[in-house]
């Protein structure tokens, strides 16, 4: 075999298992790669036992229509995965695109299943779109979504 | 094609004469792309104005990955065939992907603190990116360790192919895990979720990007062919 296709095949067989032992790195660190939880895997890890209570965690979803309460600074609201929702509440400033069916994320702990959060920032999609077309897509009823 | 342009003379022939139109359209193209994506496209339906940042932020994001991509695919082939003009491509290319990886930092930051409200988070696209901009360090730092800048080549171009699994994590991250990052407007099989307004400047940006890049890379592998033949001449003399 000549030099060439000998680094060749060396080179092909430490990718592979670069690639693999990455690939098991990342599978066996899921749990802290997640920035945040959805209601429903927290509502399974609850379930469960695989979460500690006395820990500061985050959690991410819709924020749920007609939820949001407000009592002067304090502020309740619902967040929701479409399958399962928690009760979240907060004491501080909302950022810009706070409002109903934003994604949001909430920094904070569990407490007797509601969600008490010290930070909460807002998620942004993927859409793109001037606000014309919103306005249109919205008149129209072809609004998914937000 | 490749075989030909392998030699350093015949490759500096060959650019010699298209040199000057690359720099002409990548200036021409960025020239436009920053007027549409500054004055002449719409304000987004939630961001307002702050989207426009996302004109300049996906080019450097992009070619951050892409620079890097081709840093290993030269390193790989400087490795096997032992090519040192490989090697000499592959250090030119590296200090554009670290300023593109660090200005992809930056100006993302700049976006999160008024939309999700938050300079930096350490959520996967982000960590990710940051990895990327720690390899190019790593990169630059070990080809020039050694007193004899051959002597580097090699190290280096093993961990510039090591860095290469990151970039499909960065691609994917926002797929794989939930992160604060929003996730691909562009590439992705639905089609692009972007409105052609917006589009449109960002693909002019995006040529005017890569004709940039291709314009100081030429710039680079010139000078480092000039520095190479420069030491072995000393050598000679020594």
């Amino acid at each position: 075999m000549n030099p060439k296709s000998q680094r060749l095949i060396i080179l092909f067989f430490f990718l592979t298992l670069l690639g693999l032992s990455t690939f098991l790195v990342l599978k066996s660190l899921e749990d802290n790669i997640v920035y945040f939880y959805s209601p429903s895997d927290i509502n399974k890890k609850i379930l469960s036992n695989e979460i500690d209570l006395s820990k500061r965690i985050r959690i991410g979803g819709l924020v749920k229509e007609n939820s949001i309460l407000k009592k002067g600074k304090k502020i309740s609201f619902k967040i929701h995965d479409g399958i399962d929702e928690i009760l979240v509440t907060y004491n501080g400033i909302l950022p810009d695109l706070f409002r109903e069916e934003q994604g949001i994320v909430a920094l904070g702990k569990i407490e007797n299943k509601n969600f008490s959060a010290i930070e909460i920032l807002a998620k942004h999609d993927e859409n793109y779109m001037p606000k014309e077309v919103s306005d249109m897509l919205k008149k129209n009823g072809k609004w998914k979504g937000k | 094609m490749i075989n030909y342009l392998a030699n350093p003379n015949r490759f500096l022939n060959f650019i010699k004469p298209i040199e000057f139109s690359i720099g002409v359209f990548s200036f021409l193209f960025i020239f436009i792309g920053l007027y549409l994506s500054l004055f002449n496209s719409p304000e987004d339906y939630q961001q307002g104005d702050t989207v426009r940042i996302m004109y300049i932020h996906v080019p450097f994001a992009w070619f951050a990955s892409f620079l890097y991509f081709s840093i290993s695919i030269a390193s790989i082939f400087f490795l096997i065939w032992k090519h040192p003009f490989a090697d000499i491509i592959a250090r030119s290319i590296a200090p554009l992907g670290l300023i593109f990886s660090i200005l992809t930092i930056l100006t993302g930051s700049l976006w999160g603190k008024p939309m999700w409200g938050t300079w930096w988070v350490w959520d996967a696209r982000l960590t990710s990116m940051l990895i990327l901009c720690i390899f190019y360090f790593a990169y630059i730092g070990i080809s020039n360790a050694f007193p004899r800048k051959i002597d580097g080549s090699k190290p280096a171009a093993i961990l510039a192919i090591v860095g290469m699994i990151n970039l499909p994590i960065i691609k994917f991250s926002v797929d794989w895990w939930n992160t604060l990052h929003q996730p691909a407007s562009i590439i992705r099989f639905d089609g692009p979720s972007i409105n052609q307004e917006m589009l449109i400047p960002l693909v002019i940006m995006l040529l005017g990007f890569l004709f940039m890049s291709i314009f100081i890379i030429l710039i680079n592998i010139k000078t480092n062919l000039i520095c190479k033949k420069y030491q072995s001449e000393i050598l000679k003399l020594g």
